[in-house]
């Protein structure tokens, strides 16, 4: 039996969305690193956000679960530490659409450059860490509101 | 000494077993921390810590190659079994005091695993990679609190002055080297603990001048009991009662 080709996987890897940030899917993390094909076994890569996210065994489970739904039988989920994730891997449509859902989306200088709420520039750093392993929390001086910042590592 | 196994084992429970002890010691602030932010700050340290001890026990596993999980070691192991150097055992004591053991940690966590991207281990050189980013990440919280409350009002002070008093004679613990440091320095795998520490020392000194703190004279340093099995202190076995009771009430129960 012919396979799907791997673009068609990768097709239907974008479209699972990422269990603690439903707003952007898997492939907009960039935590696939790679789909293959060895003999009839349907080979996903993917390399962890956070060492110890729990994310990371529902990840798998979704990332079997759809590619099963599409009728593939055989698949190995391989996990890949190195080269280690970086927030540089995130699509640029992953960045918008964080942006969108509330939450800023990871900057080189190591902070977020206006609020993803109001757009406001004055915003201070609440603690280095969130409701995420993968995130910050921040305020805005200028709506006043708190918001998440997706941490730059 | 009962130093039978394969140092690299040893070496690997050493690395797994500082990170799990830590990552359970912080854990227990958990829905305790003064105000929210620390709490979840404390709570996402503690999970990055057992993150990585997950990725160190799993590889011990393989090497020692007894079929263990890296949950078999960490929850149905005894107390003379752990390999964690004393800091990290202690009770959290206060918040001040909970942050300078982290920071002291903290830096030697950063240093160690930075050298060992370099392991002529190739599986010890992903998993470093990979936590020396946390193990960074950590350095900057820990820091910034340490000298926020040392050179904070004079209670705050007080107290990380009393924390570090107490804490200084077991942090020269990271640094004691043994047989089988020796050996996993000779064989490139994990740098030697001696080799960090004139950088540990002005890395930390130049952030406890900042913070205002005195570093006690050292009269005397833990001997490395913890790193090395030979003696734990008595708060050992009350944190395995509480870390593995689940197991031990219901073997292998699972989710």
């Amino acid at each position: 039996m012919a396979h799907p080709s791997t673009q068609q996987v990768w097709d239907w890897l974008d479209t699972i969305p990422d269990p603690e940030i439903p707003a952007i899917t898997l492939t907009d993390l960039g935590i696939i690193r790679d789909v293959g094909w060895d003999g009839d076994t349907c080979v996903v890569t993917v390399t962890p956000t956070y060492s110890g996210c729990p994310a990371t065994s529902i990840i798998n489970i979704e990332i079997e679960t759809a590619l099963r739904e599409h009728g593939l039988e055989r698949i190995e989920l391989k996990r890949q530490l190195s080269p280690a994730w970086t927030t540089d891997w995130m699509s640029q449509r992953g960045r918008e659409k964080l942006e969108k859902y509330g939450i800023a989306p990871p900057q080189p200088a190591g902070g977020p450059d206006k609020c993803p709420n109001c757009g406001g520039t004055h915003v201070e750093k609440l603690s280095q860490f969130g409701s995420t392993p993968c995130k910050a929390q921040w305020r805005c001086k200028d709506c006043l509101e708190p918001f998440d910042y997706f941490k730059c590592i | 000494m009962t130093q039978t196994s394969d140092p690299k084992f040893e070496a690997l429970l050493r690395l797994g077993d500082n990170t799990l002890i830590l990552g359970h010691r912080v854990s227990e602030w958990c829905g305790h921390a003064p105000v929210l932010e620390e709490d979840i700050a404390l709570a996402n340290t503690a999970l990055d810590l057992l993150g990585q001890t997950n990725l160190w026990l799993e590889y011990a596993g393989e090497v020692e190659g007894k079929g263990r999980s890296a949950d078999d070691l960490a929850f149905l192991r005894d107390a003379w079994d752990f390999r964690n150097v004393l800091l990290v055992e202690l009770p959290n004591g206060d918040f001040g005091q909970t942050l300078m053991r982290q920071y002291l940690f903290d830096v030697f966590n950063r240093m160690n695993l930075e050298a060992m991207r370099g392991s002529t281990d190739s599986r010890i050189a992903e998993v470093a990679e990979k936590a020396a980013k946390e193990a960074a990440y950590h350095v900057e919280r820990s820091e910034g609190t340490v000298i926020g409350l040392g050179d904070g009002t004079e209670e705050s002070h007080r107290r990380m002055q009393d924390a570090l008093n107490i804490l200084w004679p077991y942090a020269q613990e990271l640094f004691i080297t043994d047989e089988v440091d020796e050996a996993m320095a000779e064989a490139g795998v994990i740098p030697h603990p001696k080799s960090l520490q004139d950088a540990w020392d002005a890395e930390v000194r130049a952030t406890l001048a900042q913070a205002t703190l005195e570093v006690p004279e050292a009269h005397f340093g833990h001997r490395g009991s913890g790193k090395d099995g030979r003696m734990h202190t008595e708060h050992l076995g009350h944190l395995l009662t509480q870390m593995q009771w689940l197991q031990r009430a219901y073997p292998g129960q699972a989710w």
